[in-house]
């Protein structure tokens, strides 16, 4: 194989994955940037769009993080299944995993209806329904790395720890976590970028209301739909920055320079 | 919902042929000399296209295939360069976008429709009409700004000063319905036509004559088509006595 080839396939790659880009950023409006992202509409998904992935990270977390630990630190039968279970929303079509969950947490689902004839709250419609669809998206994303994080570390602290008489807990939150730190930070990021970017699973489950489920990526399809082109492009810069920067932060803080 | 879609497609297109044994029988042609054209359609036509479709392969020798969606999805990908042949709306106003845009040809009115709402099976929620949607408890969805069964739907709100607030503005009449068969929601307004094909998924309650919107389907064909002929036998085959007879089967009016 000539030695040209694998740099011209490269290459053709990085345009591949490069020219999107350049496209987005051609047709944006730049002198009228400012006032497409202070409207009313976008300004209101842009603030639901941050609280939501925000919640959703909180729920990634208080559910992943204790995933995340027995997974790595426990052995019980069928841990590969609940493994595989676990990081499955990670390559499932998120409008499947939007249906799936009108059928767990719907008003007529598995859980749902019982929810809803016990107490008369829905998720569907609700704002809480598009942080749920968002966790159910992003939460494998912290899983991964935290379960990563927990496994390669070096156990020596806290078995030093043990012996000067540190009990779980305390061992837990003064020598375990900060060690992981870095590593869940960068799993954070990308839970929080995940969620943000969320659209399938949200605009199937929750639905689609400004102010309530209409996150960013749903005004932007919707106002794409209805031929209002700059104030889609303008959110979608915001998303498209917003990304670049998570990536852009995890290699430098992170991830370290190859 | 997809898989609800599909089988509506089909169960509509059989209900449609079997009915359609009236119709001349014209120069029989084969699926290999049918000339195939892309018809962008309004997502309300879905059933009835597939009748047209089954009459128009048979009488014109034109294979048509659909992209069916919301009109005002439908002439963003027009607008975009999509490679249709014909665009049938649900609106003036979106078919409007596209001659302002001078991207097809002088549009002909095919069909007319009317307002219905959908409710849960049996009504459970006892909705008799429009200003039952406006009740506290009742969760009404809607089509986004922009489509048109959404925005007949606001002007009609908007006239009898009915203060509806939806729980969710959806991409289409198909996913506005789903949310309806689907327990999720209580009521939505879609067209007459919709409801007749959702079969015992879905109740209708009338919507009285003096609050309809006028609702015409006008269908044109796109300029920059590689099948003139083609598209042009479609767009005729559409005010024709035998697609006007599956239409009207499908529950559509007749053109004014």
């Amino acid at each position: 194989m000539p030695a040209a080839v694998p740099a011209v396939l490269a290459a053709a790659g990085v345009v591949f994955v490069g020219l999107p880009l350049v496209g987005l950023l051609e047709r944006v409006s730049w002198s009228s940037l400012g006032s497409e992202l202070s409207a009313h509409d976008a300004y209101v998904a842009l603030r639901l769009s941050l609280e939501t992935s925000l919640g959703a990270l909180a729920v990634a977390v208080a559910f992943g993080l204790p995933l995340a630990w027995v997974l790595a630190r426990r052995t019980f039968p069928g841990r590969a299944l609940v493994r595989a279970l676990v990081v499955l929303p990670m390559v499932l079509p998120p409008v499947v995993g939007g249906i799936a969950l009108l059928y767990a947490f719907g008003r007529r689902g598995l859980a749902g209806q019982l929810l809803y004839d016990l107490t008369g709250w829905r998720l569907v419609f609700n704002t809480s329904g598009a942080v749920l669809a968002e966790a159910f998206v992003s939460m494998p994303f912290l899983v991964v790395t935290a379960e990563a994080a927990f496994r390669s570390m070096d156990r020596r602290a806290e078995e030093a720890a043990a012996t000067l008489g540190a009990g779980p807990a305390y061992r837990f939150w003064r020598v375990t976590l900060p060690a992981v730190a870095p590593a869940l930070g960068a799993g954070a990021a990308l839970t929080w970028a995940r969620a943000l970017g969320e659209f399938g699973a949200t605009i199937t489950f929750a639905g689609n209301l400004p102010g309530v489920t209409q996150t960013s990526p749903l005004l932007i399809y919707l106002d794409i739909e209805s031929g209002h082109e700059t104030t889609a492009l303008a959110l979608s810069l915001v998303l498209l920055l917003v990304s670049l920067g998570v990536l852009v932060g995890l290699r430098q803080r992170w991830l370290g320079n190859p | 919902m997809r898989t609800g879609r599909l089988a509506l497609v089909s169960a509509v297109g059989l209900a449609l042929s079997s009915c359609g044994s009236a119709r001349p029988s014209a120069t029989p042609t084969t699926a290999a000399s049918a000339t195939a054209i892309d018809v962008f359609a309004a997502a309300s036509l879905t059933g009835a296209s597939t009748a047209a479709t089954t009459a128009l392969a048979a009488s014109a020798g034109v294979r048509a295939t659909y992209n069916f969606g919301g009109s005002n999805t439908l002439v963003t990908q027009i607008l975009q360069g999509a490679p249709a042949d014909v665009f049938a709306s649900a609106d003036r106003a979106n078919m409007g976008r596209l001659v302002a845009a001078g991207l097809v040809e002088t549009p002909v009115t095919f069909a007319r429709n009317r307002l219905e709402i959908a409710v849960a099976p049996g009504n459970p929620k006892h909705i008799a009409g429009p200003a039952d949607l406006a009740r506290r408890g009742v969760n009404v969805v809607m089509e986004a700004p922009g489509v048109p069964a959404g925005d007949y739907a606001r002007a009609l709100f908007g006239s009898e000063h009915l203060g509806v607030r939806p729980v969710s503005l959806e991409t289409d009449v198909k996913s506005a319905l789903a949310k309806v068969t689907s327990g999720e929601a209580d009521a939505t307004v879609v067209y007459a036509t919709d409801v007749a094909a959702a079969g015992a998924a879905t109740s209708g309650v009338p919507i009285a004559p003096a609050l309809q919107p006028d609702i015409t389907y006008p269908i044109a064909v796109v300029k920059a088509t590689r099948h003139r002929a083609a598209a042009e036998a479609f767009v005729r085959s559409a005010v024709s006595g035998a697609v006007q007879r599956d239409l009207e089967a499908a529950g559509f009016l007749p053109p004014r």
